[in-house]
């Protein structure tokens, strides 16, 4: 298992270093620069400035240095925030980012599973309409169009929870922010879920476990759920990258002090670090997750468990 | 590809009443885009200075009522859906193009060519790429081109992997063999034998690509770095309505009604034409 680990890790390495050349590539080949403003800066200034922060240098050059940085674990200073480096900005909302993002992924995964069972169980009944009806709404209706209803429903109309903001240690201000985010993924597990567990019912292998006289719950607990379970696992990657893109939305929204601000502003302000800084740590996020994907897809597919196929 | 198998999908599509439904609401929608804000009295960027934030059917002339400058919210959502609309479909066929060429040749070629061209389309699935396309209209200029080719660049990704997976089974067939045999050149093949034959699963993801597009524009529209204003986008109208939905919430409930509607129709058609072209998927 540890090998395991160590060479998904060993392959996120590559990955890595595209996300850092390609947003190196991106944002210094874009048109204007951090000291663009509606006031022209005194040449001697801009020189100065330029000069401070190494702009002045050839892009390979930066490049080098840019990348020397990230192996100390040093992302730069930020070019807009003066006094401040990309580290702290970051640091400082991640814990916020990270509360309400991990909080949405395990709701919809706590509620998407079971749902989708639910709905394979009573396939055609009403149940499985009403998820289904539900599971596409969830997939049609965006974040950005719940946020603000929620808000409104919630916290102006029926006053149960705040429209906005955040205090640290109170949990009801993430509510609706994390309902938000979660609501999308637990229609998309939902509807997985029912698909693959109305497959894997059919296999052979389900009806030979009937036959040996096993109870309902266990055939299905044991044998058909942690089968059906595998396209979810799959699904973690991209609804850990739903859930990042959301997350500057409900940010906004509901004003949280998370890190979601800084990459739109960041990249509207050419703060270059500060972008790519940004950047790294949602791929970082979500190569950890999906080696996580990995590793449970492993423990559930007996075939990979029992090392035929590592 | 024979008459029958389309004509069969057709007669399946038809039987199937949410698909029908969402192809009846698409036309609706297309064709109140097109021709809606000409039957309107007001332009949408067009101010009443009378009328300023006032609720529908509230006024004569304001059907769906006014934003907070007095414009009209029926010809800006009509606008706003004529834009999205637009967007979208360039954008997916953007990535169409990009992806049905990519994955028909790295399936038709095979071997280490197909390792490598899909190597790449894996590393590129790990990152982040609402990000980019974030950076990308941010940093090269907000507008209409930018975002659609930024969308584009990114979203062929899926489509490569379906039409490579196809192509890989399609080039052991007979009549790609009887091509090789009669001497046509790679080109050749994969543009008259290859991509004809992957229509199906082209149009049915297509269909399903479109709604995808449609959130991405609305969602960049609606951090400010899609559509600027005065342009109308349905993803700044449902930002602006946000902002005033204390006050004015018809101001959101318009275009994100509109929204949701399109995004439906869609789903629903993309569904239905799943099932009616590939019946074994149920």
């Amino acid at each position: 298992m540890l090998a395991f680990i160590a060479r998904r890790l060993l392959v996120a390495i590559p990955t890595l270093a595209v996300v850092v050349a390609l947003s190196f590539a991106l944002t210094r080949a874009a048109p204007g620069g951090p000291f663009d403003e509606e006031q022209a800066l005194p040449p001697e200034i801009r020189a100065n400035l330029e000069a401070a922060y190494g702009l002045d240098q050839p892009a390979h050059r930066q490049f080098v240095r840019y990348v020397a940085g990230l192996l100390r674990g040093d992302f730069g200073p930020s070019f807009r925030f003066r006094d401040f480096t990309v580290t702290e900005l970051i640091a400082g909302g991640l814990p916020v980012s990270l509360t309400i993002g991990l909080a949405a992924l395990t709701l919809a995964l706590a509620v998407g599973i079971p749902l989708g069972a639910g709905a394979a169980l009573a396939r055609g009944r009403f149940l499985d309409r009403l998820v289904m009806g539900l599971a596409v709404a969830g997939i049609s209706v965006p974040v950005f169009v719940i946020a603000p209803f929620f808000a409104l429903v919630f916290g102006i109309w029926l006053r149960w929870l705040p429209v906005a903001g955040w205090e640290p240690g109170r949990a009801t201000d993430l509510v609706l922010p994390v309902a938000t985010l979660a609501l999308p993924v637990i229609a998309y597990v939902a509807r997985l879920t029912r698909g693959s567990l109305l497959e894997v019912l059919r296999a052979p292998w389900i009806r030979a476990a009937r036959a040996r006289g096993l109870p309902q719950r266990a055939v299905l607990l044991r044998h058909a759920l942690p089968a059906a379970l595998l396209p979810v696992v799959s699904y973690l990657g991209p609804a850990a990258a739903a859930v990042l893109a959301g997350s500057l939305v409900v940010e906004t929204i509901f004003g949280l002090p998370g890190i979601g601000r800084h990459l739109v502003q960041g990249a509207l302000n050419r703060d270059y670090t500060l972008v790519m800084g940004m950047v790294i740590v949602y791929a970082v996020f979500m190569i950890l997750l999906n080696l996580l994907a990995d590793l449970a897809y492993a423990w559930l597919d007996p075939r990979i468990r029992h090392g035929r196929r590592a | 590809m024979t008459g029958g198998l389309w004509r069969d999908a057709l007669r399946r599509l038809a039987a199937d009443r949410a698909a029908i439904t969402g192809l009846v609401v698409l036309g609706l929608l297309t064709m109140a885009a097109l021709a809606g804000p000409l039957l309107v009295d007001w332009r949408q960027d067009q101010i009443d200075w009378e009328h300023m934030a006032v609720p529908p059917f509230a006024v004569e002339g304001h059907w769906l009522g006014t934003d907070r400058l007095g414009r009209d919210l029926l010809v800006r959502t009509l606008h706003g859906l004529r834009v999205s609309l637009a967007i979208a479909l360039a954008a997916t066929l953007v990535a169409l193009v990009i992806g049905v060429a990519w994955g028909a040749l790295a399936g038709y070629l095979r071997g280490r060519t197909d390792a490598l061209m899909m190597r790449f389309v894996d590393v590129l699935y790990a990152l982040p790429l609402v990000f980019f396309v974030i950076i990308l209209t941010v940093v090269f200029g907000r507008g209409p081109v930018t975002l659609l080719v930024a969308i584009g660049a990114f979203g062929w990704l899926t489509m490569a992997r379906i039409v490579r997976g196809q192509a890989l089974s399609l080039r052991e067939r007979e009549f790609v063999e009887a091509a090789i045999v009669g001497g046509a050149g790679t080109a050749r093949i994969v543009v008259r034998h290859i991509v004809p034959n992957l229509l199906g699963p082209v149009i049915v993801y297509a269909t399903l690509t479109v709604p995808q597009v449609i959130l991405v524009e609305s969602f960049l529209s609606f951090l400010g770095i899609g559509i600027q204003e005065p342009l109308a986008s349905l993803g700044n109208l449902i930002a602006d309505g946000a902002r005033e939905m204390e006050t004015a919430p018809w101001m959101l409930a318009v275009p994100a009604g509109c929204l949701v509607l399109l995004v439906f129709a869609f789903n629903f058609l993309g569904d239905g034409l799943r099932d009616a072209l590939d019946p074994r998927d149920r």
